[in-house]
C-alpha cells in the first residue's frame, strides 16, 4: 500500500538521495586517499570525487578541522535541500533527524550559560544541522532559570525537557547526564514516531534506532565505571527501547566491570561478537609497540573498550547500508546522513593520520561503501 | 726577572714577603678546590645533558602520541574542547618545586603532583568516553614528560652558568692571581737581596773610608814627630858658642 503512493510525495527525494548515495566515497577512493603523502595530495584526490573543489579556496596549509567543517557544510547543504522539498510526514522525519544535533547545541549553550560565558560566540561552534531559528534567543538568557524557561518555550526540544528535567536540575546535574537524559527521551520519541509511520520505515528504523539505543546503553555503562555516577542514575539514562531492553538493561545497570557487560549482551548474537576481543587486541598491539611501552598498562585496559567503539561504528554503517536495500521508506534519509557523517569522520581520520605521520593507523577508519 | 709581569704594589719588606707567601698558598689551595668543584659539576652536567637528550626524544614521541589520541577523540565524539574547558574547575595536575644541592649549587627540581580529580569524567558518556579518558591519561603523561624536561633543562642552564663562572675563577687564579703573587714574591725577594747587597757595599765603603782616614791621621802624626826631631837638632847645632852666657831654659817634660 505504501509502495503505491510513496512516489507521489517522496519519489523525487528518494531519487535524489540515491543519487547522493552513489556519490559516497568507495573503497577505491579510500585506498587512493590513504596513499597520499601530504594534505595537498589529499585535496587533489578528493577533487576527483563528489566533493569537487570544496577545499580549493582554502589557504595552505589546510588543517584537518577545516576539512571537517567544509565537508560538513556540504552535507548540511544537501540536507537542507532535501528538507525544503519534503512534505509531511517526511518533513517531520527530517525534523527528528535534526533533534539529535539540537540536543548537542542546546547542551553547549547550557554549558556556556552555567559558567556565565558570553553565549553568542558559542553559536558558531554549534553543529549546523542542529541550528534552529530561535536558537539565538537562548543566548539572551543570562541565568539558568531564564534559560530553562526559554528552552521550554523556544525549542522543539521542549517536550523532552518538560518530561525529564525541572529548572532546579540544571544547576547541579552534570551536563553530560542532562545530555544523556535528553537523548534517551529523543530516541524513544523518534522510535514511537517511526512506529506510527509504519510499513518498512518502522521496520528499518526500528533496527537502526534499537542499535543506537543499545549502543548508548552499553557505552554509558562502560564509561560510568569508576565515576561518581550511581547505578540508579545510570539506569535512568538507558533508553527504554532496543534489543537489550528490558532484561539486558537491568543487567547492565548492575554491571561493575566489562565482563558483566559482556554477560549482559550474551543474549543478542550480534552484540556478542563485539566483545570477542581475542583477534582485535593482537591487531592493536601489533602496530603500537611504542604506544604500549610508553603507556605501560594504560593501553591494555582501554584497548578492548576503545576497540568496541570501532565495532559499534562498523555495525552502524552495516545497518545503515542495509537501509538502502529497501525502497519506499524514509530510513534511507536517516541512513544517508549517518553514512555521510561516518565518511566525514573517516576523511578527518585519514587527514589526521597524514598530518601527524601516523601511517600505521591510517587504515583504522570505517569505510562506507 | 722581578720586573717582568704584573705584580702587586707593595712595599718590599720581610713581613710583606711572609704575607704574600701565605696568600700564594691560599690561592693554590683555592685553585685546587675550585678545580675539583668544576670537575664534579662537569660530571653532573654531562649526566644531565644525557638525560635532557633522552627526555627530549621521549617528549617528541609522547607528544605525537598525545595529539594522535586527541584525533581519536575527535573521531569518536567530535569536538569536546569547549565542554572540557568549561567543566575543568580545579587543576588536577600540579607542579611542585623543590631544591637540590650539587656541590654548593642549588638546582630547582620540579615534581608532578597529580590529584585524581574527575572534573569531566562524564564527558563522552554517550560515546567515546574511553577515548576521552585515554586521551586524558596520555596528555597527563605528556605533561609529566614536559615537567621532567623542564626541571632538567633548568638544571642544565644553571649548571652551565655555574660551571662557566667556576671555570673563570679557576682560570683567573691560575693565570692571573698566582703569577702575580709569584711575581710579587720574586720582586720582594729581589728587592731584599738588593738591599742586602747595598748594605754590604755601604759597610765596605764605610770600612774603606775609615781605613783611609786612619792612614791619613797616622801619616800626619808621623810627619809631626819628624819635624820635632829636626828642631831639636838645629837647636843643638846652633848654640855651641857660649854655654855660660846662655841660660838654659828649664826643660819640662
Amino acid at each position: 500500500m505504501e509502495a503505491l503512493f510513496f512516489n507521489v510525495d517522496n519519489g523525487f527525494l528518494e531519487g535524489i538521495i540515491r543519487g547522493y548515495k552513489a556519490g559516497l566515497l568507495t573503497q577505491t577512493h579510500y585506498s587512493n586517499l590513504t596513499q597520499c603523502e601530504t594534505i595537498e595530495d589529499f585535496r587533489t584526490q578528493l577533487s576527483a570525487t563528489d566533493y569537487g573543489n570544496f577545499l580549493s579556496n582554502e589557504p595552505l596549509p589546510i588543517s584537518t578541522s577545516t576539512i571537517t567543517d567544509k565537508a560538513t557544510q556540504l552535507l548540511v547543504d544537501q540536507f537542507n535541500f532535501l528538507r525544503s522539498n519534503a512534505v509531511e510526514p517526511l518533513n517531520k522525519f527530517f525534523d527528528y533527524i535534526t533533534y539529535a544535533y539540537m540536543i548537542d547545541n542546546v547542551i553547549l549553550l547550557i554549558t556556556g550559560t552555567l559558567h556565565e560565558r558570553d553565549t553568542h560566540e558559542l553559536l558558531e561552534r554549534c553543529h549546523p544541522l542542529g541550528v534552529f531559528d530561535t536558537m539565538p534567543a537562548l543566548c539572551v538568557a543570562t541565568n539558568v532559570e531564564e534559560l530553562y524557561h526559554s528552552v521550554l518555550v523556544e525549542t522543539p526540544l521542549a517536550p523532552y525537557f518538560r518530561e525529564c528535567l525541572s529548572a532546579a536540575d540544571l544547576d547541579d546535574l552534570n551536563i553530560e547526564i542532562i545530555r544523556s537524559t535528553l537523548y534517551k527521551a529523543y530516541l524513544e520519541d523518534f522510535y514511537a514516531f517511526c512506529q506510527k509511520i509504519g510499513g518498512p520505515t518502522a521496520d528499518v528504523m526500528a533496527r537502526i534506532l534499537s542499535f543506537e539505543a543499545d549502543r548508548r546503553t552499553i557505552n554509558i555503562t562502560i564509561n560510568s565505571f569508576g565515576t561518581e555516577l550511581s547505578k540508579e542514575q545510570r539506569a535512568n539514562l538507558f533508553p527504554t527501547i532496543g534489543r537489550l531492553f528490558p532484561e539486558g538493561n537491568n543487567a547492565l545497570a548492575r554491571a561493575d566491570d566489562i565482563e558483566q557487560v559482556r554477560m549482559a549482551c550474551e543474549g543478542v548474537s550480534e552484540y556478542r561478537a563485539f566483545f570477542d576481543n581475542s583477534s582485535s587486541s593482537a591487531r592493536t598491539n601489533g602496530g603500537n609497540d611504542s604506544t604500549a611501552h610508553l603507556l605501560g598498562d594504560l593501553s591494555d585496559d582501554s584497548g578492548p573498550a576503545a576497540d568496541l567503539e570501532d565495532r559499534f561504528f562498523l555495525h552502524e554503517v552495516h545497518l545503515n547500508k542495509q537501509a538502502f536495500l529497501q525502497q519506499f521508506q524514509y530510513s534511507i534519509f536517516y541512513s544517508y546522513v549517518k553514512l555521510k557523517e561516518q565518511e566525514i569522520r573517516s576523511l578527518t581520520w585519514i587527514a589526521e593520520c597524514i598530518a601527524q605521520d601516523a601511517r600505521d593507523r591510517i587504515h583504522d577508519f570505517i569505510p562506507t561503501f | 726577572m722581578s720586573g717582568t709581569g704584573p705584580r702587586e704594589n707593595i712595599f718590599p719588606t720581610r713581613m710583606a714577603l711572609t704575607n704574600t707567601k701565605l696568600r700564594l698558598k691560599g690561592a693554590q689551595t683555592g685553585h685546587s678546590l675550585l678545580a675539583k668543584k668544576r670537575d664534579a659539576l662537569t660530571t653532573r652536567f654531562r649526566a644531565i645533558l644525557r638525560k635532557v637528550d633522552e627526555a627530549k626524544r621521549k617528549m617528541g614521541r609522547v607528544m605525537q602520541l598525545a595529539s594522535f589520541s586527541l584525533a581519536e577523540v575527535t573521531y569518536a565524539t567530535g569536538d569536546i574542547s569547549y565542554l572540557v574547558q568549561e567543566q575543568a574547575k580545579s587543576a588536577t595536575f600540579k607542579v611542585k618545586a623543590k631544591q637540590d644541592n650539587v656541590s654548593g649549587v642549588i638546582l630547582p627540581a620540579f615534581e608532578v603532583d597529580r590529584v585524581q580529580g574527575s572534573d569531566f569524567n562524564l564527558t563522552g558518556l554517550g560515546r567515546g568516553g574511553q577515548q576521552v579518558l585515554r586521551s586524558k591519561e596520555v596528555y597527563a603523561k605528556a605533561v609529566e614528560t614536559l615537567v621532567e624536561l623542564a626541571s632538567l633543562q633548568t638544571a642544565f642552564t644553571i649548571l652551565d652558568e655555574v660551571i662557566r663562572a667556576t671555570n673563570r675563577r679557576v682560570n683567573a687564579i691560575e693565570h692571573v692571581i698566582i703569577p702575580r703573587l709569584d711575581n710579587t714574591i720574586k720582586y720582594i725577594a729581589s728587592e731584599l737581596d738588593e738591599m742586602d747587597r747595598e748594605e754590604f757595599f755601604r759597610l765596605k765603603k764605610v770600612q774603606g773610608k775609615k781605613k783611609r782616614d786612619a792612614e791619613a791621621s797616622e801619616a800626619l802624626r808621623k810627619a809631626a814627630a819628624e819635624r820635632y826631631i829636626e828642631v831639636e837638632d838645629i837647636q843643638i847645632g846652633g848654640g855651641g858658642g857660649d854655654l855660660i852666657d846662655t841660660k838654659d831654659e828649664d826643660i819640662i817634660f
